[in-house]
Order: structure tokens, then sequence, then C-alpha cells
């Protein structure tokens, strides 16, 4: 049964050559290759535009504090399910340059029980920069009140009279009023940040386990090769419901998101270490490696410094395509209430809301996140097409 | 080759009956008592007691997988068989045996992924083609592009979406299940049309999830054949365009596929478990998600059961097909 790897010429990825040394053992070669890499993958337009949605993602993932105009649980139980807020340019008194919103108040319509907004047009609430709002701790050094944008604040209340909001809902509010746009931006933290975890989890089982089992061929090629049979011939997401279950639900939101990314990774690494395993057989025998040895280094020392650079550049592009599938696990178990906990955000339990389907039409602006979800998977994927491209060495050679 | 096959299917039983040990071990390790999510705080300890005993799980851990794999009745230890003897065990969210809970859940799902399946293979493998003969050019970019979007869309996200339009907005589709309400009130064809109604948007989705990667592998296996020799030799000896690729290329290209449909036999079960759960569409990945929720053991273990022998047997195929197809590969 080891033959099976070696004998399927589809699967192979023995064959492969590794394309680029990035890793190369003295440092010029390797910052030299690095820019033959950027070189060849600009070439590929859609892989650029990959990275750049991939970058303005984690930059709103890094300054979401300050980017969303609210806190992520900043809630007004008054205004549940508000609709994207209209921003005027002018109305009945003139014209402004400077964007302004109504104040809004929702009520219940008695006839249809549907709920609708209300607006006293007589006031206006411009939009401003740089304005004061709920407390946060950029970038997790400093306390502060700052938020890029916002409105200003609405009229006092008239005793008696109705109490109007002035809530700057540029994607809609929820079920519980918060701001969809807000959780958005803190949302992307978990999912832009969930791949990379996991990812590099997966990569250092799957690296070494695949880097000792094609050096070490024999006994111990065998047993780890079983193990990762094993492991890739159980039905994947059936385990990872099951993993998850060994958890009690009411895990805090932090430990969900390590344990969540634990178990993808769990599942994830055979794949990686198969491949590594084949590209391995390949270098093994090759004369610089005849050549450590004769030097004296340890095995350890030689999978791990010479044989594995090597396999880089096969490595960066299987953790870009990687990455979306940790995405996509995350948002899939949210999405059913298994993953983060509200009343943490992130793309996937945002989307839970969405699935009161009958209801849905009442408020379709739930289903934004997805959206995104969609975005941050297109360009990861994007990206590393870009990358295999660039990489390929029939393509870089010609 | 006969040998190798023997060989692995019985890695294969070895290893159908380690995923069963470690879907045990999950089980009994995860936190909470069977079925406590249904019982009514009403109910006396003694009948749940009796409950526990009716269904043997006052019993140790190793005991309760023995029995359910049957070698406690194989040795006379207990009355009821288990799965040596065909028998699943007994579910007691549903209060039924585990095979009639299964039953229409399986032909749910299977009817779904293969009327699925039928549809990505006769819309990707044509189109597959025409991208590889118009390389570079537009049908292929928009193609390719399109197959990047089939293949980052997220099925559930899809699927909300489509249903807000179709089901919430418009009324069109149903939203979600298998069935309409009146469903049994019905007469046979309009039953079949229910079904019909109920199914087009899993489907569409799941079609267009699939589509990408066959497009892309079977443009990517024509290519390789449309470089091959004897493609220019046929063109060189002035045959027409249409000619070298139907009748020379084409008939290459399409072989080393087979080996998918191994793959995609595995795929059969599991492949639509988070779809099912965001449409409420009956089938396994809901049911286990529902197993899971009350803990109940049998079913569980029943539905992972099948899930392992389905990839198995997949992955088997496909390594048959594989040597089938390629008299490269052989299997010592």
């Amino acid at each position: 049964m080891t033959q099976t790897a070696t004998q399927n010429p589809q699967q192979d990825p023995a064959q492969v050559q590794p394309a680029l040394d990035l890793g190369g053992s003295d440092g010029q070669s390797a910052t030299a290759s690095w820019r033959g890499l950027w070189k060849a993958f600009r070439k590929s337009r859609m892989g650029v535009i990959g990275l750049s949605i991939v970058s303005v993602l984690y930059f709103v993932a890094i300054f979401a504090d300050c980017l969303a105009p609210y806190g992520f649980d900043n809630e007004t139980r008054d205004l549940l399910w508000a609709p994207p807020t209209r921003l005027h340019f002018s109305d009945a008194n003139g014209s402004s340059w400077r964007p302004f919103i109504y104040p809004t108040r929702s009520y219940i319509d008695s006839d249809t029980f549907q709920i609708k907004q209300e607006q006293d047009v007589t006031h206006r609430c411009y939009l401003r920069l740089f304005v004061q709002g709920d407390e946060h701790l950029f970038l997790g050094l400093f306390k502060t009140h700052l938020h890029l944008f916002g409105v200003d604040p609405p009229p006092p209340a008239t005793p008696g009279g109705d109490t109007y909001y002035a809530r700057l809902y540029l994607m809609g509010s929820d079920l519980s009023g918060r701001d969809v746009f807000s959780r958005i931006c803190y949302g992307s933290r978990i999912s832009m940040s969930i791949g990379l975890v996991g990812e590099s989890i997966g990569l250092i089982i799957g690296a070494l386990v695949g880097g000792i089992s094609g050096y070490y061929i024999g006994a111990v090629d065998n047993i780890l090769q079983r193990i990762c049979e094993i492991m890739m011939l159980l039905p994947g997401f059936y385990l990872l419901l099951m993993l998850r279950f060994l958890f009690p639900a009411d895990m805090s939101s932090v430990a969900i998101y390590f344990y969540i990314t634990v178990i993808m990774a769990f599942i994830g690494w055979p794949g990686l270490a198969r491949v590594v395993r084949g590209m391995v057989l390949s270098i093994r025998n090759l004369d610089y490696i005849h050549a450590a040895r004769a030097v004296g280094q340890n095995n350890f020392r030689i999978i791990v410094r010479h044989i594995l650079p090597n396999t880089f550049g096969y490595l960066i592009v299987s953790v870009t395509m990687g990455i979306p599938g940790y995405i996509l696990g995350e948002s899939g178990l949210s999405v059913l209430g298994l993953g983060i906990a509200e009343p943490i955000p992130s793309w996937g339990n945002m989307l839970h809301q969405a699935m009161d389907i009958t209801e849905l039409d009442q408020h379709p602006w739930v289903l934004w996140p997805g959206l995104f979800i969609f975005l941050a998977v297109i360009s990861f994927n994007l990206m590393g097409d870009g990358l295999r491209d660039a990489l390929d060495p029939k393509r870089t050679k010609t | 080759m006969r040998s190798y096959i023997i060989r692995r299917c019985i890695f294969a039983v070895v290893l159908v009956f380690i995923s069963t040990i470690i879907a045990f071990t999950f089980l009994k390790l995860s936190p909470g008592k069977p079925g406590a999510a249904d019982i009514n705080p009403r109910v006396s300890q003694a009948y749940l007691d009796q409950q526990q005993r009716f269904y043997g799980l006052n019993r140790s851990p190793v005991t309760q997988y023995f029995s359910w794999l049957g070698v406690m009745r194989f040795i006379g230890k207990d009355t009821r068989g288990g799965l040596l003897q065909g028998d699943l065990g007994l579910s007691f969210k549903y209060q039924q045996p585990v095979a009639q809970v299964l039953k229409p859940r399986l032909l749910a799902t299977l009817s779904l992924n293969i009327i699925t399946m039928l549809f990505t293979w006769s819309v990707a493998v044509p189109l597959g083609i025409w991208a590889a003969v118009k390389q570079y050019k537009l049908p292929d970019k928009l193609l390719s592009l399109c197959s990047f979007t089939g293949m980052s869309l997220p099925g559930f996200f899809s699927a909300l979406f489509l249903l807000w339009i179709f089901a919430s907005h418009y009324h069109w589709l149903p939203a979600g299940g298998l069935v309409s309400l009146d469903h049994d009130t019905l007469g046979f064809f309009p039953r079949m049309l229910d079904y019909a109604r109920h199914m087009i948007l899993p489907i569409v989705v799941m079609t267009f999830g699939a589509l990408a990667s066959l497009q892309r592998y079977s443009r990517g296996n024509m290519l390789e054949v449309l470089r091959e020799q004897y493609v220019t030799t046929a063109r060189a000896k002035g045959l027409s365009e249409s000619r070298v690729i139907y009748k020379h290329a084409l008939r290459n290209a399409i072989n080393p596929l087979v080996t998918m449909l191994g793959f995609e036999f595995a795929g059969l079960f599991g492949g639509a478990a988070l779809l099912e759960n965001v449409i409420n569409y009956p089938g396994m990945g809901q049911l286990m998600l529902e197993a899971l929720r009350a803990k109940d053991q049998c079913l569980v273990m029943t539905t992972f059961l099948l899930g392992s022998i389905m990839l198995n047997i997949g992955n088997l195929l496909a390594e048959i097909l594989l040597a089938a197809v390629d008299p490269r590969v052989s299997y010592v």
C-alpha cells in the first residue's frame, strides 16, 4: 500500500520539482528569490487584485475599533431591524455639502405588525469625521473614544413626545439594534485571523510529519502514513461536529475560537503531510543532503534546515489555498450556532440571523456578512492561484 | 492487482472499524446525558432509570460499544443484536429503530446528491472542454471567472441569498424543507412536483459549487491532450479542426475524469451536510446534528459508520478506476 502514493501520477507530488529555493541557505539568495517571486507574482493581475482585497480586509481587521462607528455590542433596543440609513445632501431647507441623516424612531404598525421607521425631518444630524464614541482599546495599547466617523447626537427628547435616535446604520441594524457595518468590521478579526492561526498549527504538524515520514522511510513512514490515511478517511464534517460536541456549547468565545481552530487544523494536516512527504522523498537523495549527512549533521536538523525549506514554494501556495477552508469552516459552524458565540461578532454568526427565511424579506441586509465571507475567500483563492503560477517552474523558466 | 484490491479492502474494513471506535470515544467523552435535551422535567427518576436500562445505557461504555457492534449478542451476553446481526439499534430521540429513522433521510440525501452529480457532470465536462478549446479567449476567461466564483461562494450563503429572493421576496419557491404541509393529500404527480420545487434550490446551489473543480479539471486534461504529438500529427495531415478535437482529443481527455467519479461517490453522503442544516433539508447532515444534540448514541454511530464506509468505498473506487484507465498505474 505504500506504493500507492508514488505510483499515482495525478497525485504524485514527488514529480513536482521544488520551484524556487526561497529559504536558500545563505541570506543573499533568499532575498533575491523573494524579489523574483514578487516579480513573477505581479504578472498575474487577478492575483494582485486578490492580494489588494486581502490587504484591505486585514487593514479593517486591525483598525476595526476606529473604523466602526459603534462598538460591536452597542445596541439600541428601540431601533431593531432598522434598514440602512440614508445619507441626505439636501432637503426642503436647502442643500449641504456635508451629508446628514434624520433622527429616527421605530414603532410597530398596529395593522401589519411590521416594524416601521419614522423620521424627524425637521432636525439634521450631520456626518462628521473623527468623533468621540464608544470607548475602545486602540491596537490593544491605549484607551480612546476616537472613531473615524459618526453622526451628531439627536435633539433632546421633548417631554411626553417620542424619543428619536440618530444612529448611522450603513448596512442596517440587526435584531437587537446593533450596527451591522460595525459588527462586520469587528467580525473581520475572526475570519481574517482564523486562517492564519489554523494554517500555522496545521503547517507545523503537517510539515514535520511529512518531513519525518519522507526522510526516515521504512517503519516510521509506514506508521505515520497509516495514521494519515485513517485521518483522511474519516468523514470530515461529521468529525468536525463530533469534536465540537466534545466541549459544552457555552464556552467563552475566545476558548471556542481556539478550539475550533485547533480541531480544523487537526482534521486538515494529513493532506499537507502526504504532499510534503512526496516532495521530501524526491529531495532526500539529492547530493547536498548526502553532503550534509557526511558532515555529520543530525537528522532533525537536516529535515528542518535543509529539506523543509526546499518545499517552501509549495507550502506557501498550500497555506494560501488552505486559508479559505478555515474561514468557511468557522463561518459554517457559526451559522449553525456552534461557533463563535454572541455577542462577539463573526461573519458566520451574524448570518445565523438570516436563517429565519420567511422573515428574511423584512431585513435582507443581514446577508451582508455573507458577501464579506465570499470576498475574503475569493481573494485568498485568487492570491493562491497567482502564487502558484509565479512559483511554477515551467512558467518562470520561459 | 487483484491481491492489491483484496488487501485494500481488508484495510478499509479495519479503517471503518477504527473510525467507529474513534466516534464512540468522542461521543462518550462529550458532556451531557443522552437525550437530556428532550427530557420533560416532570418525568420521574424511576422512569428515566427504566429508560436507561431499556437502552442499555447503564452499562460500562466498553460493553455498550461491543453491544452496539453485536459482539455481546454473539457471545450470548445480550438479548438484543448489534451491527454484526444487522441490527442498527434503537434511537431514543425518535423512539424508533435506527434503520427506520435513517431510511427517509438517506433517500433524501442520496437523491439530492445524485441529481446534483448528474447535473454537474453534464454541464461541467462540456464547459471544461470548450474552455480548453478556446484557451485564453473570452469564453475561457469568463468560465474561469465563473469557476473561481463558484469555488469561493459559500453554499450556505448562496442558499440563503437565493431563498431571500425566490422564497421570501417572490414566494416562487418554498422556504426550505423537502415537502409542503399538504404533501400527503396530493396525487402522485403533484407530489413529485412538490419534491422538485423543494429540491431546485439546493441542487442549483450545490451544482454551482461543484461545477468549478470539475470544469477546471476537464479543461486541464483537454489542454494536456491538445499538446500531445498525435494531435499535431492529426492537424498536420489536414484533418478538420472539429475532427481533431472531437474525434481524436476528446476521448483521451475524458478518460482520466472517471477517477473523479470515485471521489464524487465519497461525497454523496456528507457533501451537502452543512447546506442541509441551513435550509432545513431533512437529510443525513441534519440528522447527524440532531442526533449529536440529543446524544442519540446508536443514531450518531450509524450515521458516522455510513459516512465512513462511503468514503472508503469511494476512495477505493477512485484507485481502481485510475488503474483501469491509465495503464501506467499498476498496484502491487
